[in-house]
């Protein structure tokens, strides 16, 4: 549980001597307690009381970074249960199984395609993160090998290494020294000489227990042989204890300050079919995993499932916003109609989405309106007749056109005087108030 | 430290809600915890997936779903009964698509004769929907609601913009009501006070905060979804205790990662499995937001959503 400002102050030295900056100790005690300082600040701390604070001041869900270089994830650091009330921090990794029984020239190419699985969406790059190399073949040597074809193919991709042998786990280790893997596999019955293994390699520790109550104890056991970046594995296989287990360690952690279980989750939900597997990390995606690990690429369940982390971890604050340009809708002619919205995410889709179903070829201006949609961005000044006119103006969208006619949403039908004005050998046009009317509007047209 | 498991006890209890007549009913709803936490509540019924139809052939469904229903979407009657008989649907939603203003334009009498027709032929449960064009439905609804008397149908959508006649048509029937909304919590508690002011049950309302497709605001309708939800649990919120409708089929299959072939996309995959898991995918995340019901068009969305389900109750 975080501590109150007084009662940070009663394990402050109490001198006011203003070396921290604040003026007397119970002020810094108050930018404690609002993380806006941090108590290295203060010289004359005692060791016991920094022991309480430091313990009180961490993160309830500890972050970790999964990887090293421009690939690494970040995962942790969550402090909310739904997304509603603040956005979702790290966006959850998605890793991929390879087996070490496959040949070298199928790892190979597996590390293909966990390169090429990067597409764009809404401006964002979104990939599979991570390989998961388990130890199928029992077999420490196959592992390394396994191990040294996905360094050398896949370079700079985390790492996921999935044995509980500790020989094994060793061996593979060393092929990724200094790039932070995972070593999963630890448990009741190795969990002394795995947690030895993950510490000597500054790796992070996969604890995999059955229940809660087991996992509970086995990352204190490894937090006591001093291994500090954990993720946790319940053992849940099945989507109602993904769910069960996922919520009951987000809040124990959030809510209970719950030391043993404030580590990343990691789920496994490969399954015989695709669509399962992807409906089953749907639930992952959604109730706090950190890494989901799954059984192989395909595009169209990679797309979905970037999609959905997509959507959850969007903030809720902050509305998601498409680039500024216009866009071509169909392969529209000189000719073609020329309509104008809106920045915000969800405008741009359904506007295109309308324009498309109307199969009328159209360019769709996208004014950049900080996110806003049509009234509220022309309440706030942001969709004007001034930045219209001047963003029309500035595209050099005239070059392509033959017609200038520009359709304006019918919301804001009180602009078109004030942008004939400014774009005097423009006609303005005024467009359907729903986005839901423009197929019928666009077509009437046409004819 | 030891671990004690943090469960919650909620306040309140969502209602129960049953549709139909007979041996065929369905009951949604009655869970005293957020959906699928049995592990600390009780959850007495399963969510339900009801198949959608339409009064007219499916002429603006892409090709991938609308495939599926060769041969039998040309009539709403045949339609129903194949999804009754060969896909076990548990319950049809029958939208009258046909009689919005920009389509066929059919008639409220049109209408009810479908409805009688398509009822004359199944014993699941018949949802009966509108073209969402606020003015028609007010007559289309009303005309349906006669049409399907005595059957415990749930019809809809009453709007702010029309529900007074749509709830009156519902209480005359004794039929249940979607209500919907449009992404706002307090809107939809808004509706749900003027349609009880009415004197229509609160415990006869099916709420629908309005769906989207992955991609394209299933953020926006998932946290709404979570929010009605927690209100009527966590601050036992009386009239926000409704089940959640998600009519997510109509959302999805509009959406470019639906229909665009491969050819034209190479790096989306295959648009076969990319739609059905588009659809399905879409529900899984609303089932998890807290809906009770959905409405899907794809068998196989269908039949993946409800092996889901399988595994989570």
């Amino acid at each position: 549980m975080a501590l109150s400002g007084v009662e940070i102050f009663k394990l402050l030295p109490k001198t006011n001597c203003k070396k921290c900056g604040q003026a007397t100790c119970l002020a810094f005690a108050m930018k404690l307690a609002q993380r806006q300082a941090t108590l290295d600040l203060c010289p004359d701390v005692s060791e016991a009381s920094k022991q309480i604070l430091g313990d009180a001041s961490a993160p309830p869900i500890r972050p970790i970074t999964f990887g090293s270089g421009d690939k690494a994830v970040k995962m942790g650091e969550e402090t909310v249960l739904f997304r509603h009330e603040k956005k979702f921090v790290n966006p959850c990794a998605f890793a991929v199984e390879v087996k070490d029984t496959l040949s070298e020239a199928d790892i190979a190419s597996f590390c293909d395609q966990v390169l090429n699985s990067e597409m764009d969406r809404v401006g964002q790059k979104l990939r599979i993160d991570s390989i998961a190399i388990t130890n199928v073949s029992g077999d420490a040597g196959k592992l390394e090998a396994a191990a040294k074809t996905v360094a050398e193919k896949a370079p700079g991709v985390p790492v996921i290494i999935s044995t509980t042998n500790p020989q094994a786990a060793e061996a593979a280790v060393k092929v990724f020294v200094g790039n932070k893997p995972v070593i999963y596999g630890a448990n009741a019955g190795n969990l002394d000489t795995m947690a030895a293994v993950a510490k000597a390699n500054s790796a992070i520790l996969g604890i995999v227990a059955s229940g809660l109550e087991e996992l509970s104890a086995l990352t204190e056991k490894a937090k006591a042989q001093g291994v500090e970046d954990i993720v946790m594995d319940s053992g849940a296989r099945k989507a109602k204890e993904i769910l069960e287990h996922n919520t009951l360690i987000r809040r124990a952690a959030l809510k209970k300050s719950f030391k043993p279980l404030g580590y990343p989750t990691i789920n496994f939900v490969q399954r015989e079919c695709g669509m399962m597997e992807a409906l089953v990390a749907g639930i992952s995606v959604a109730k706090y995993a950190s890494i989901v690990v799954l059984s192989s690429i395909e595009k169209w369940k990679n797309l979905a499932l970037f999609t959905l982390r997509q959507n959850i971890f969007t903030d809720p604050q902050v509305p998601m916003q498409v680039e500024q340009k216009i866009y071509n809708i169909g392969e529209p002619k000189p000719d073609s109609p020329v309509l104008i919205t809106t920045n915000f995410s969800l405008t741009y889709f359904i506007v295109s989405g309308e324009i498309e179903s109307s199969r009328v070829p159209c360019r769709l201006a996208v004014i950049d309106a900080e996110g806003l949609s049509v009234l509220t961005a022309w309440a706030a000044g942001k969709f004007s007749a001034g930045k219209i006119a001047q963003f029309i103006t500035e595209s050099g969208i005239d070059k392509d056109i033959s017609k200038k006619e520009l359709v304006i949403p019918g919301y804001v039908a009180i602009l078109s005087g004030a942008i004939e004005d400014k774009l005097p050998d423009w006609k303005i046009t005024v467009g359907p108030r729903e986005a839901n009317a423009l197929p019928t509007f666009l077509k009437s047209r046409a004819q | 430290m030891s671990y004690v498991a943090p469960k919650e006890t909620y306040s309140g209890t969502v209602y129960p809600v049953t549709i139909g007549t007979g041996g065929k009913s369905v009951t949604i709803g009655g869970e005293n915890a957020l959906q699928f936490h049995s592990f600390e509540g009780t959850m007495p019924n399963r969510p339900l997936v009801a198949y959608e139809i339409q009064d007219v052939p499916p002429e603006d469904w892409p090709e991938n779903v609308k495939k599926v229903f060769d041969g039998v979407s040309d009539c709403p009657v045949k339609w129903a009964k194949y999804c009754q008989d060969e896909l076990k649907a548990r319950a049809i939603a029958l939208r009258l698509i046909g009689t919005h203003p920009d389509r066929e334009d059919r008639s409220a009498e049109d209408a009810a004769k479908t409805v009688r027709d398509v009822l004359a032929a199944i014993d699941v449960p018949l949802i009966i929907m509108g073209s969402n064009h606020a003015e028609k439905d007010a007559s289309v609804l009303v005309a349906a609601a006669e049409a399907a008397k005595d059957r415990n149908c749930l019809i809809g959508k009453a709007q702010e913009a029309n529900y007074k006649t749509i709830v009156a048509a519902a209480m005359a029937n004794d039929h249940k009501l979607i209500a919907l909304s449009e992404l706002d919590i307090n809107l939809s508690k808004q509706l749900n006070i003027l349609i009880t002011q009415m004197g229509f049950d609160k415990e006869r309302i099916i709420t629908d905060p309005m769906s989207s497709a992955l991609g394209y605001g299933l953020e926006y309708s998932y946290s709404v979804t979570e929010r009605i939800r927690l209100a009527a649990l966590t601050q036992n919120d009386q009239i926000m205790q409704q089940p959640i409708l998600c009519d997510i089929g109509m959302y999805v299959w509009k959406v470019k990662e639906t229909h665009a072939a491969e050819s034209d996309q190479p790096q989306w995959g295959p648009a076969e499995e990319r739609g059905i898991l588009w659809e399905a995918e879409s529900a899984t995340a609303m089932l998890m937001a807290g809906a009770e019901m959905l409405i899907m068009r794809h068998p196989k969305a269908v039949a993946a959503v409800e092996a889901l389900i399988d595994e989570l109750v």
